[in-house]
């Protein structure tokens, strides 16, 4: 659901310039017979409030609760034990090895996924930014496992893990990275790599067609011009491609690196966190404590944790490119 | 580009590249459809090997009539057609406001809407839990399209917006002159020519839908009200012995999503592409 994140950003971003250009635009008011009451207070509002009315209620309100929930005690499986507890879940937090064992392991997953993703996904794109036979086909099926279901590609990629129905393991021994052919994800220390493998092939066209799109929207009269000029196939991807690129892989690195933090449901499925932890990301173990454990305010306090994370993280991110565009 | 005049050897790896790219793309699915195919007899001597000695629909048929699934089909069908239609209807809503009207509150809304797809969702799992069993609502399809509905009005509302900027003003502007209220120079001008936008918006919100699972898990503990994802994961937990009825299930989930993708597939880089140049 958040596969769109970055075109948003970007809309935001020329957002200014559109407005002020349509608020000159706009026809007189006395042309359709109502008020500037009406116009600029009433009439938006009655297209509107359905989309306000769900997020109010099914988004921002059970934010503002999940908040309180972090502050007080809440286990369905103790009902008796409820009530507010202060910073209590959050001393507990402090002191949860597994806690801080899961965003060393989210810290893993995020950066090996997001690099895999970019390199690859950025090869495509510039593959596909040639020409060449067959490529409307090519271009359907290389951006197939985009579509697959969530919950599908993790169990696909489980399977082909799996020695005794995939290929995977005994492949791997056989190029020696294995000694003999055993599911990796029994092992803590190489379990991770299932989901993230997994991540990579789903994520792989979503970089693409997002690096593709700014590709296309290079003039290609810088190309024709430094081809005229002699310029070598590396020179050209370095000095045209790879800045007039530059922005928008830094947007969509970003957005992209909160979301694959968020990402719980491959995890979930593949491994369930285990073996003895060693795959649990942050979000997943948001995700085992409320549905397993059914304990919603350490959830909430977790999640609480995880989003405080990530803001500073965002904070950080904004402030480095703002330094860099103001050079 | 300049590959295409350079060396042989470029154009071989260019090749070889796109090879990769296509046999790193297809092979997962290749392999779910080959096992899928395999006689159950057969899965463990030949579990590995790239193509099955013989081939059988068995699987699917067992899969369709002597377990469940069909009612998880039917069930992830409703549920993702429901939030599918809703998402579209409400999205082209606040769309249209946001695309044609300047109002109080505009920049907040499109702020506290791109903070709704920032957070972690899981955040909201404990809460949107415990007021759906305080309205006795678990276990119903009703109140999964309501959520899954919230959850893809921001990024749908964005997407319809950015098809209403591509039609003119003036269309609905001179209807309006002619005396059509906006609401129906809006049914009768500018919703004919976003039908194209609305197929799409309606495609990533069914896909959306479709691949949803762990609201699903947590609001869903009946097996006659399970969606497809949950259904299949209960199935795998319980019987994770049966792999070609496993596989089989998993080729009849892929089905629905290839239908849209082959819709939607090619608004994907034109509809980023104006998206991205706007700017």
């Amino acid at each position: 659901m958040g596969r769109f994140a970055n075109r948003r950003i970007l809309e935001m971003e020329s957002k200014p310039v559109s407005l002020s250009l349509t608020a000159k635009r706009l026809p007189g008011t006395s042309r359709t017979g109502h008020s500037l009451y009406w116009r600029y207070m009433v009439e938006p509002f009655l297209y509107l409030s359905p989309a306000i009315l769900l997020i109010v209620s099914v988004l921002l309100m059970p934010l503002i609760i999940g908040i309180s929930y972090s502050f007080q005690s809440i286990e369905l499986l103790r009902p008796f034990n409820t009530g507010w507890v202060g910073f209590e879940n959050f001393a507990k937090l402090w002191s949860d090895r597994k806690f801080w064992l899961a965003l060393d392991n989210t810290f893993w997953w995020t950066f090996w996924s997001i690099s895999f993703q970019f390199l690859l996904g950025l090869g495509l794109a510039l593959l596909l930014n040639t020409q060449f036979y067959g490529k409307k086909l090519f271009q359907a099926l290389v951006f197939l496992p985009w579509a697959v279901p969530t919950f599908l590609s993790a169990l696909t990629w489980a399977w082909l893990f799996n020695p005794v129905i995939g290929p995977l393991p005994h492949w791997l021994t056989a190029l020696g990275i294995l000694s003999e052919p055993y599911n990796i994800m029994g092992d803590p220390d190489l379990a991770l790599w299932g989901p993230i493998v997994a991540n990579v092939w789903f994520g792989v066209p979503f970089f693409a067609i997002t690096l593709l799109a700014a590709l296309q929207s290079i003039p290609g009269e810088l190309f024709e011009a430094a081809e005229i000029d002699g310029a070598s196939a590396w020179q050209i991807f370095s000095k045209i491609t790879l800045p007039f690129l530059a922005p928008m892989i830094a947007i969509t690195v970003m957005l992209r690196t909160i979301w694959i933090a968020n990402f719980a449901d491959l995890i979930y499925v593949m491994t369930g966190g285990g073996p003895a932890n060693s795959t649990q990301i942050v979000s997943s173990y948001i995700f085992t404590t409320a549905f397993r454990k059914l304990d919603f305010g350490y959830a909430s306090a977790i999640a609480v944790a995880l989003l405080g994370i990530l803001l500073v993280y965002a904070v950080i991110v904004l402030w480095i490119r703002k330094k860099l565009v103001k050079i | 580009m300049a590959v295409s005049r350079t060396h042989p050897v470029l154009i071989a790896g260019k090749y070889l590249a796109l090879l990769g790219y296509l046999s790193f793309a297809l092979f997962p699915l290749y392999w779910l459809l080959k096992i899928a195919l395999t006689p159950d007899q057969l899965v463990y001597s030949e579990g590995t090997s790239l193509w099955p000695s013989s081939v059988t629909l068995s699987n699917f048929s067992e899969v369709l009539f002597q377990t469940d699934f069909l009612s998880y089909f039917g069930n992830s069908l409703t549920v993702s057609l429901g939030t599918a239609a809703l998402t579209t209807l409400i999205a082209a809503g606040a769309g249209y406001a946001f695309s044609r009207f300047h109002f109080a509150g505009k920049r907040l809304l499109i702020v506290v809407m791109l903070v709704t797809q920032m957070f972690p969702l899981l955040m909201i799992i404990a809460p949107i839990y415990k007021i759906i069993s305080s309205l006795g609502m678990l276990n119903s399809l009703t109140s999964l399209i309501v959520v899954y509905t919230a959850f893809n009005i921001p990024f749908a509302t964005f997407l319809m917006q950015s098809f209403f900027d591509g039609i003119p003003k003036d269309l609905e502007e001179a209807a309006m002159m002619d005396g059509c209220s906006r609401f129906q120079a809006l049914r009768k001008v500018v919703f004919p020519l976003t039908l194209p936008g609305l197929g799409a918006t309606l495609g990533f919100v069914f896909t959306a839908a479709w691949s949803e699972l762990l609201f699903a898990l947590m609001l869903i503990s009946k097996n006659d009200a399970m969606t497809f994802p949950v259904g299949l994961l209960t199935f795998v937990s319980k019987f994770s012995v049966d792999w070609g009825q496993m596989m089989a299930a998993g080729v009849l989930a892929l089905v629905p999503s290839c239908l849209f993708f082959i819709f939607i597939q090619r608004y994907l880089v034109q509809g980023l592409t104006s998206g991205a140049v706007k700017g």
